[in-house]
């Protein structure tokens, strides 16, 4: 808030109000009900619900599905962060260090952005084809036969490479702005003391980017978890099948097809807590980082 | 002088020359890097170009574009799906639809409450920040469930409402311009009430012109997210005049190893590009203002 405001009581109720009622009615009396239902087995005909406790819960952690996704989610999310950050990050200092084309390289690396997640898919889909894609010819060179949507890894692997693809502009973005902002004279100085660039770049541009690095490493981690759900879709063709999934996938599998409406609810009580313990990280984190500096 | 001269000019010009190896080299990683971008996006594009025999029989493949426009003509004027209802113009318009009432309405009530957050005197400012600001923490898709029933139990399904409000309901731009608002020198509104301007006025006189840029940038920002949302679409619209392009492609592809009959590539192909060509030109057309809104919006 500022010093100087305006003393009003009506004007700022009635501006908040928009915003407060669509919060209200599409954020939190749906997180609400997602608790609710939690605890609850519903009917599967719709006849009335029986409160069951944390069966929903205990039910899914003994379940060996859950755990395979669960499982295959932290894979696939430490691949696709590890690769479209460094990635992006060597991209990133080579744009930042040429002289010439600087912006034609940011416009070329970056608008990706613009492609939608299940058009990314959809693209991955005829890239890896069985038996035509560029890339499954490209593999069968070397011996090796791609079977996208029928072998568990293979298709796994397209999804880490297709969520990639989709994620390095971000990163790309976010690191070329970090470099950019590094002043002149820090580089100067730092070109004075050391001559071997690698060696520069590790004790100098490295940890000035790192706030940047940490930030985007909880973007990777909230776009590999939530935002692949389009990319997904699009790859197993909407038949998960015997095919690799994500957590978020799984809720709305179960939720819509299954119509398991607990065990869908506690997934996404689970996934609200990850994300929730993951923003106190970050906030902690960051916060720490501003006391030393 | 000469003499002396001479070494110097010898080591200047291997320095240069080490660099030029070195700027080879980097130039090389950046090409390899932009090729790694565009080539899937050009090789769907070239093979738009290719009759649905022919992509099922090569798949991805440079062709001499004989089918482009046929390709063209059947994704956009061609009624598909299952009932047959929706033409890819029809899609491209419902998709510019949710992009811009998307971009619109974040853009609106978020500079509203934005506003009543840093300008005015209230008791319970701080609990409607942390009350808005808590929905940057879940997205949609965590509780989708929840939120499909409630959409449904409002009888908002198949209507642009039920298919762009719930989208709105996260605080990214309320705290985005909160973020400037704070920025701006508190000056402004001591002038402004000195010379008795009352809220209403400094909004529309004075804080909508500053932050035109910002406005600017946001749009861009939230109409790319706006156009390429399926799964809340995907959701709420099972009538196909409502399909927005990023939805309606998912019922083209899935026929690709559906029936007997050779799959429609060429039109699910050049969906796609339609799909992409949009939000691609808007984030390359207004690219300083689209980096500068995402890498300060985030911050």
């Amino acid at each position: 808030m500022k010093r100087a405001s305006f003393n009003q009581l009506g004007l700022p109720v009635w501006l908040l109000l928009p915003q407060l009622v669509i919060i209200g009615v599409f954020f939190y009396w749906p997180a609400a009900h997602a608790v609710r239902s939690s605890f609850y087995l519903e009917d599967p005909f719709g006849f009335g619900s029986t409160f069951v406790g944390w069966d929903n819960y205990a039910g899914l952690l003994a379940s060996a599905q859950y755990v395979k996704v669960a499982v295959f989610t932290l894979g696939f999310t430490f691949l696709v962060t590890f690769f479209s950050l460094s990635i992006a990050l060597v991209l990133a200092v080579k744009a930042d260090k040429v002289i010439r084309g600087t912006r034609t390289y940011r416009t070329l690396l970056m608008w990706v952005y613009a492609v939608a997640p299940p058009v990314a898919g959809f693209l991955g889909v005829m890239v890896f084809y069985q038996g035509n894609g560029p890339m499954t010819e490209f593999l069968a060179l070397f011996g090796y036969e791609f079977r996208l949507g029928v072998n568990y890894y293979d298709t796994a692997a397209a999804m880490v490479a297709v969520a990639t693809w989709n994620h390095i502009p971000v990163n790309f973005i976010f690191f070329l702005s970090g470099l950019q902002s590094i002043p002149q004279s820090v580089k100067e100085a730092a070109m004075i003391d050391n001559r071997s660039g690698t060696r520069r770049f590790w004790d100098i541009t490295f940890p000035l980017l790192a706030p940047t690095a940490f930030f985007l490493l909880i973007i990777n981690i909230t776009y590999a978890l939530f935002d692949t759900f389009g990319m997904i879709d699009a790859l197993v063709k909407g038949e998960p099948g015997n095919n690799p999934m994500t957590l978020v996938y799984k809720v709305y599998v179960d939720g819509f097809r299954g119509n398991d409406l607990g065990g869908s609810s506690a997934q996404s009580v689970i996934l609200m807590v990850l994300v929730l313990v993951l923003t106190v990280f970050q906030f902690r984190v960051m916060d720490r980082r501003i006391h030393y500096t | 002088m000469t003499v002396a001269a001479a070494p110097v000019l010898v080591s200047r010009s291997r320095a240069r020359r080490k660099i030029s190896w070195q700027t080879i080299s980097d130039h090389a990683i950046l090409i390899a890097g932009s090729l790694l971008m565009i080539l899937p996006v050009f090789a769907a594009f070239m093979t738009i170009g290719a009759s649905d025999v022919e992509i099922s029989r090569h798949g991805m493949q440079f062709t001499d574009g004989s089918h482009l426009a046929e390709n063209f003509d059947k994704a956009l004027f061609t009624q598909g799906g299952f009932t047959g209802a929706i033409t890819g113009s029809t899609m491209l318009l419902n998709s510019f639809i949710l992009g811009i009432g998307f971009a619109i309405g974040k853009i609106i009530f978020g500079m509203m409450a934005a506003y009543a957050i840093v300008y005015f005197r209230l008791r319970f400012a701080t609990f409607a920040f942390w009350v808005i600001f808590t929905t940057l923490l879940l997205p949609l898709e965590v509780r989708i469930l929840p939120t499909y029933e409630v959409v449904h139990g409002m009888g908002l399904i198949n209507t642009y409402t039920g298919l762009i409000l719930p989208l709105v309901a996260s605080a990214t731009a309320t705290f985005f311009f909160r973020q400037f608002f704070l920025s701006i020198p508190e000056e402004l509104v001591e002038a402004a009430r000195i010379d008795g301007a009352g809220p209403v006025k400094f909004f529309f006189d004075i804080l909508v012109p500053l932050s035109r840029t910002m406005i600017a940038a946001i749009f861009i920002i939230m109409f790319v997210y706006g156009w390429n949302q399926y799964l809340w679409p995907t959701l709420i619209t099972t009538d196909e005049a409502m399909f927005t392009l990023v939805r309606g492609i998912k019922q083209i592809y899935q026929s690709i190893d559906g029936g007997s009959d050779i799959p429609e590539f060429g039109r699910a192909l050049a969906l796609a590009f339609i799909a992409i060509l949009p939000p691609v030109l808007v984030v390359v057309i207004f690219q300083s203002w689209f980096v500068k809104g995402l890498v300060e919006s985030d911050k």
